[in-house]
């Protein structure tokens, strides 16, 4: 061990407290959240900082999940999030595949991926080529306009790059053809690596705001995200959750509980699979450094 | 595949090869066929829109069948653009608010990594890395919507300046003066932590043999993290640099578009939100377009100036 002197020891000491600071502002608001979304009428107007409920209230949990719009909207979060996912992941692994084999034509379609990272047509005509398409107030608006990130392409590729090529010529010798051989002998191999981009892709998913109300005028279609801006930044959850909600309960929660436990409710599954993020986002990025 | 379809009616010699080609063709059929969903998505989806750029050129008109029935106006959209007042102060907008996010956001974001690279202890290491890459994870309007209920008028810290300090209180969302302090603030919250990540990367490839030598030459540790630790991420550093200056145009629009209110808008529209009022709200779409079509070519120049820019610094570059 190298011998540290008391001024290093000092340094190590500020640094590891400076960035227990840094980390508990990354915490503190969810802990704040957590506790208001959780109080009653009385704490939420008399105590000054809530970090910890006295009492355990759960109307505005209550309130929420009574709330059609706000259940439906969960309901059409998660189908886009797991359909989009599907479409996501099928097409960005039969095309970083299909690139990977040399066939006629590859370099031209690469270089056209590529040029998509450094231009892209922009809203307005993207926007009219949605609505030309038929998909405006269709949740399929949410899904195939951005069925394949070009970057996460690039990466795929470059892992397929990476197996060993006498492992299809094998099989195609074996006489499989290059799809059996795709999804019978690569994607398999690929679990680990496809599970990462699939949770990068969900996480997209979950989070989508702007196309919701770009695309969607019709609300009974609106994405969680959607809701949750008229609930907590527009500061109209009665609006947002249905009068009928409101008038459930003979003393409704106040709107600060319901817009914490919103805001925890919308982040819930950001939260369960953030453990699994984890352990994927750095060989991601390791990845993503290599270059395509 | 045009050109194959030529060369298949070529003549004598040239046939001989187009029986080859199509041979080939007929080998890899499977690839084309897994290459069909993605080929199709690009066409149809990212390069389909670029050939409407033309609207850019035209007088859209939302009732013509075809886009071909429209007048067609040259430059006038883009002429616009440098006349009109507005569109000037959005350009302003949009390069002060990325500039603060260069030099406050990115610094922070080295800084960081410098800090959790000193922690010797793993696990302590690891815990605060997972709390501080959290926010990246979160969408903008769960982050714009946390900070609104923190920074509003009842909010937390505006009760504690009143109420405690019997200060006045800060109109933090409406005022167009603090728009673009908070809209950092809300970067430096939700990204600082995650952009890390590559400068951690690049540290964690160095040599340790490197330390040890520092060590034996009597460098403290200042002078290690100085002549060993910096250098190590250095290209990362000028990389990352002249890659955003690369995007100075691009101020992420879901954030700023969720702060935005009549309050702060002449502080905060920027090019990307301004193209939303004007083309799908006003249906000015022909100029909008215009708009964002000027931003993505004068993106589109810096992307490549920057890259060469990092190849002139001996660095690998984007592509």
């Amino acid at each position: 061990m190298i011998k540290r002197t008391i001024s290093e020891r000092l340094a190590d000491a500020v640094n590891a407290v400076l960035l227990l600071l840094i980390a508990a502002t990354m915490l503190f608001p969810f802990l704040h959240i957590f506790a208001v979304s959780f109080s009653s009428l009385k704490d939420v107007l008399e105590r000054d900082l809530i970090l910890w409920p006295r009492e355990w209230v759960t109307d505005a949990y209550y309130t929420i999940l009574a709330s059609k719009n706000f259940t439906r909207s969960l309901g059409v979060t998660a189908y886009v999030t797991i359909v989009g996912t599907l479409v996501n992941l099928l097409f960005t692994a039969t095309m970083a595949y299909a690139l990977t084999r040399n066939a006629l034509g590859q370099r031209v379609i690469l270089m056209m991926v590529i040029f998509t990272i450094l231009f892209s047509a922009g809203m307005i005509p993207t926007y009219l080529i949605v609505k030309g398409t038929g998909l405006i107030n269709s949740l399929w608006a949410l899904i195939l306009p951005g069925a394949i990130s070009s970057f996460n392409l690039i990466v795929l590729r470059q892992f397929f790059l990476s197996i060993p090529s006498e492992l299809n010529e094998a099989a195609l010798i074996d006489g499989a053809n290059e799809l059996r051989t795709f999804f019978s002998i690569i994607l398999p191999l690929s679990k680990p690596s496809l599970a990462a981009f699939s949770l990068f892709y969900a996480v997209g998913h979950w989070n989508t705001y702007f196309a919701g109300i770009l695309y969607l005028s019709d609300s009974s279609k609106w994405p969680i995200q959607v809701i949750l801006r008229q609930i907590v930044i527009v500061n109209e959850p009665t609006a947002a959750l249905g009068q009928e909600v409101m008038l459930m309960m003979e003393n409704p929660p106040p709107p600060i509980t319901i817009q914490m436990a919103a805001i925890l409710l919308a982040t819930l599954p950001i939260l369960i699979v953030y453990p699994f993020l984890q352990k994927h986002f750095a060989k991601g990025v390791m990845l993503g450094s290599v270059k395509g | 595949m045009k050109s194959t379809e030529v060369q298949l009616q070529g003549t004598a010699p040239a046939a001989g090869r187009g029986t080859k080609l199509r041979r080939r063709m007929w080998r890899e059929r499977y690839i084309y066929l897994l290459l069909l969903p993605g080929v199709l998505y690009y066409i149809v989806y990212r390069y389909i829109p670029m050939a409407g750029l033309v609207i850019a050129f035209q007088d859209f008109n939302p009732f013509n069948e075809s886009l071909w029935a429209n007048e067609w106006v040259g430059f006038k959209y883009f002429a616009r653009i440098f006349e009109d007042a507005e569109v000037i102060k959005v350009i302003w907008n949009t390069l002060q608010i990325s500039f603060l996010q260069i030099f406050m956001a990115f610094p922070i974001s080295i800084i960081l990594a410098l800090m959790l690279n000193e922690v010797r202890n793993e696990t302590y290491k690891r815990i605060v890395q997972s709390m501080v890459y959290l926010p990246h994870f979160l969408s903008w309007v769960v982050v714009a919507g946390i900070f609104v209920v923190f920074l509003r008028g009842e909010g937390l810290i505006n009760t504690f300046l009143t109420q405690k300090l019997h200060w006045e209180a800060i109109p933090f969302l409406t005022d167009p003066a603090l728009f673009k302090p908070v809209i950092i603030l809300q970067v430096i919250w939700k990204e600082s932590g995650w952009s890390t990540i590559l400068f951690l990367a690049a540290l964690a490839g160095v040599n340790p043999a490197l330390y040890e030598a520092a060590v034996i030459d009597g460098a403290s540790r200042w002078r290690q993290l100085w002549h060993v630790t910096l250098p190590a991420i250095r290209s990362v550093i000028v990389i990352l640099f002249i890659l955003r200056l690369g995007n100075v145009l691009d101020t992420g629009f879901e954030q700023i578009f969720l702060m935005l209110n009549p309050f702060n808008t002449e502080s905060g529209n920027v090019l990307d939100t301004y193209v939303y009022f004007k083309g799908i709200q006003q249906g000015d779409v022909s100029f909008a377009t215009a708009v964002g079509m000027f931003k993505g070519l004068v993106g589109l120049v810096l992307v490549i100036l920057a890259n060469r820019a990092a190849k002139r610094f001996g660095e690998e570059g984007l592509y």
